[in-house]
């Protein structure tokens, strides 16, 4: 008896240690997923926003049409922004920095032009501008409650995967800290859509 | 001597200094938390779809159960769940991001669905916003919800009449959403397309029964006629087929669930999920 003994423990602990490492590692996989879902919607927000623009300009087109410059300057910046998508797998921080430069150049853009428009009293009453002005409301709002959710995922998993015992297995298993959105600097100036 | 001076004045500056440091940061903790609490959701039991959190009440009891009959009516219909909180202040934080997260935080809509809606009222504030679930926002679209609430909401609340806006708002949104969502049968969603298939199918049909008649020459004229009432007549029968149609959704409906029949709102709040749409506005 006393032989198996060392034996016997040697096995409770492996099959402890595989439990463990194995809850461990499908916790980590399934927030892992979620983070990364949480971040496909924040794209598809920031999508959104870009399909609005081209009806955007084309209303203010019918206006403005000779305020080219910042009119350019929202299709330029646009076409940078949709250019700059993040693949879910490769959130990095740098990635991140990257896709948040992109947007912030569009929302310049886009700020830029609501200013403009404050000068043509017609286009403002128009009421397909109206409707957009309210869709492009509502974009923003998606875009900081998505951001937010992905925000809350990526603390999940990041919390699960930094905290003291999980830490050791997270290097082992490979799970890296995920970037977090953050808040633009400047965010202030945000486009600002209400009149 | 000078010396215990200059370490008093020393101490006094540094308290000066702490208790300025302590304001700074209390008051930045302030703004940094000062954000509005979302009250916890209420248990099943307690559920309803009118929240007047508001001291003291915005609405009348009379005008609040009249509202929360008829939201209920509507969910029960259509299991589309319309909720309506009254809060006085949103604490500074904007009023669609704090309906989204509340809207979510509640789980307002059947999951699978989504089909939530909550209008936020923050009196003190004086604004306004429908926030709706992922599930409404294809039919209640945030240009329509700026809508409803510029047009159907806010005149009311001008004229202090907030049950009045409250009420010609969510009938808005009803009249918005009908013809969705029809209890939990989902093939409903369907219906517009084959409809739009039988109509080409007609006209197809009339097409070449008129073009055939052109060929059989002779009268012409009168064929040319005969045609045009076929087309009239095709249109009043399809105008008829859909108005039936949607008649016999809506009875079929109310029969399904109606709010007396029990069922009730037994349920609770489904957990629909709410992404930021809707719009608001102020008056």
């Amino acid at each position: 008896m006393k032989k198996f003994l060392p034996w016997i423990i040697i096995g409770i602990l492996v099959i402890g240690l595989y439990s463990w490492g194995k809850g461990f590692n499908n916790t980590a996989v399934r927030y892992e997923a979620d983070a990364k879902t949480a971040w496909s919607n924040v794209e598809s927000a920031y999508q959104r926003r870009a399909d609005l623009i081209p009806n955007l300009v084309a209303t203010v087109k019918g206006y403005a049409a000779h305020e080219k410059e910042t009119l350019e300057g929202v299709i330029k910046a646009r076409s940078e922004a949709t250019k700059t998508t993040i693949d879910a797998n490769n959130l990095t921080p740098e990635t991140m920095a990257q896709f948040q430069q992109a947007q912030q150049g569009l929302s310049g853009a886009l700020s830029r032009l609501l200013v403009t428009v404050e000068r043509y009293p017609d286009l403002k009453a128009d009421k397909s501008f109206l409707e957009l002005q309210s869709q492009l409301e509502g974009t923003e709002n998606r875009i900081n409650v998505e951001r937010n959710r992905y925000n809350q995922a990526v603390n999940k998993y990041d919390i699960h995967t930094t905290e003291f015992p999980g830490k050791l297995l997270a290097g082992l298993f490979g799970f890296e800290e995920m970037p977090r959105y953050k808040s633009d600097p400047g965010s202030e100036n945000a486009p600002k859509v209400e009149f | 001597m000078q010396l215990s001076v200059f370490s008093k004045q020393y101490s006094k500056m540094k308290i000066i200094s702490f208790t300025s440091i302590l304001c700074f940061t209390l008051f930045s903790f302030n703004i940094s938390v000062a954000q509005f609490e979302i009250p916890e959701k209420p248990s099943d039991s307690k559920q309803t779809f009118v929240y007047d959190y508001t001291k003291p009440k915005l609405l009348s009891k009379r005008d609040s159960t009249n509202l929360a009959i008829k939201l209920r009516k509507y969910s029960d219909t259509t299991s589309t769940q319309i909720v309506v909180a009254i809060i006085s202040s949103t604490e500074g934080e904007e009023i669609k991001y704090l309906g989204a997260q509340w809207g979510e935080a509640w789980g307002i809509g059947q999951e699978k669905e989504d089909n939530g809606i909550l209008i936020l009222l923050a009196k003190d504030d004086r604004r306004i916003a429908i926030n709706t679930g992922y599930g409404v926002e294809h039919l209640l679209t945030d240009a329509m919800s700026k809508r409803i609430i510029e047009r159907d909401i806010i005149p009311f609340f001008k004229q202090n009449n907030y049950y009045g806006g409250l009420n010609r708002g969510t009938d808005a949104i009803f009249e918005v959403l009908t013809g969705e969502y029809k209890g939990t049968r989902k093939s409903n969603n369907d219906f517009p397309v084959g409809f739009f298939l039988i109509f080409i199918l007609i006209f197809f049909v009339i097409l070449i029964s008129i073009s055939k008649g052109r060929r059989g020459g002779g009268k012409g004229g009168r064929g040319g006629r005969s045609g045009g009432i076929d087309i009239l007549d095709a249109i009043i029968l399809s105008n008829m087929g859909r108005s039936s149609g949607s008649r016999w959704g809506s009875s079929g409906g109310s029969s399904g669930g109606g709010w007396s029949s029990g069922g009730g709102f037994g349920g609770g709040f489904g957990g629909g999920s709410f992404g930021g749409g809707g719009a608001s506005g102020g008056w």
